[in-house]
C-alpha cells in the first residue's frame, strides 16, 4: 500500500476459476481505464500484458480471486489475489517453460510456462507471495 | 508496410478493417502459442495464427497488434469478428499455411517482431 500518495483510481475485479470465456474482460477494462487516464501508451501496454497473464493464471490455476487496479499520482499497481493451489517453487515458476497449466488452457493456447516471468518483465517490480494450499498474492508495480 | 500490402501479398479476403488498410506496420508473428506472443510481440505487428478463439482477439487487444491473419483458410466465428470490430483491428484470412504465409511476408522485407 502506499502511504503517502493519495489514490486516484481503484477498480477491484472478481475472478472466476476456469471461465476461459471470461477471462481477460478484467484486463480489458483496465487497459481502457489507464487509456482514459491519459497514462503513457507504453506503459498502459506493459500493463494490460502484466494483467491479462495474472488474470489467466488465475483463471487456470486458482479457485477464484481478485485483481485490483490502483493508481495513484506515482505508480499503477495491479493485485491479483487468489485462493487456490499456491505456488510450491516461485524460482522454478519464474523460469520460462516451466509450466502447470491444464490441457484446456493449453488448447487456447497458454500455459506454456511464460505468464510470471513475462509479468516480471513488463513490470517495474513484481512482488509474489504464496502459500501452499492457501493462495497467491501478486503486487505488479508500474511507476508513473 | 501497409496493411494493404499484405492483404496482396497473402492474396487475402478482409473480414474487418477495410478501411483500415492503409495502416503501417513494422513486423510480423507467426505463432499458435498465445503465451508466446504475450511474451515476445512488440507494437504495430500483425500476428499470423492458425488458432481461431477468441483468446487470439484479447491477445492482440492487450499488445496493441494492428491486424490478425487467420492461415489455412480458416474463418472465424462471427462473434471473434464482432469482437475485433469492437476493438479495431483489422482481420485478414489466406490459404497459404502459417509457414508459407510468414515466409512470403519475410520475403517481402516485413521483419519478425520479436527483437528486444
Amino acid at each position: 500500500m502506499t502511504m503517502n500518495s493519495e489514490i486516484l483510481m481503484e477498480q477491484i475485479y472478481s475472478i472466476e476459476p476456469e471461465n476461459f470465456a471470461l477471462a481477460g474482460e478484467a484486463s480489458s477494462s483496465i487497459k481502457k481505464l489507464l487509456k482514459q487516464l491519459g497514462v503513457d501508451s507504453n506503459i498502459v501496454r506493459r500493463a494490460a500484458i502484466a494483467s491479462y497473464e495474472a488474470e489467466l493464471n488465475q483463471v487456470i490455476h486458482s479457485l477464484g480471486g481478485t485483481i485490483t487496479l490502483r493508481v495513484d499520482s506515482k505508480e499503477i499497481r495491479i493485485i491479483a489475489q487468489d485462493v487456490g493451489p499456491g505456488i510450491e517453487d516461485i524460482d522454478l515458476a519464474m523460469q520460462e517453460g516451466y509450466s502447470t497449466a491444464s490441457a484446456k488452457a493449453r488448447e487456447l493456447g497458454f500455459g506454456a510456462g511464460m505468464g510470471l516471468p513475462n509479468i516480471k518483465k513488463c513490470a517495474d517490480r513484481l512482488l509474489i507471495d504464496s502459500k501452499v494450499g492457501q493462495g497467491t498474492r501478486i503486487e505488479i508495480v508500474f511507476e508513473l | 508496410m501497409k496493411l494493404r500490402m499484405v492483404k496482396e501479398i497473402l492474396n487475402s479476403k478482409v473480414l474487418t478493417g477495410e478501411d483500415m488498410l492503409d495502416k503501417e506496420v513494422l513486423s510480423a508473428c507467426g505463432s499458435d502459442l498465445m503465451s508466446d506472443v504475450l511474451a515476445f510481440v512488440k507494437e504495430h505487428t500483425i500476428l499470423l495464427t492458425g488458432l481461431t478463439n477468441p483468446h487470439v482477439i484479447r491477445t492482440a487487444e492487450m499488445l496493441d497488434v494492428s491486424a490478425i491473419v487467420f492461415v489455412r483458410g480458416k474463418i472465424p466465428q462471427e462473434e471473434i469478428i464482432e469482437m475485433a470490430i469492437e476493438r479495431g483491428i483489422v482481420i485478414l484470412t489466406t490459404d497459404y499455411t502459417l509457414y508459407e504465409a510468414c515466409g512470403k511476408l519475410y520475403q517481402h522485407g516485413l521483419p519478425g517482431g520479436n527483437k528486444a
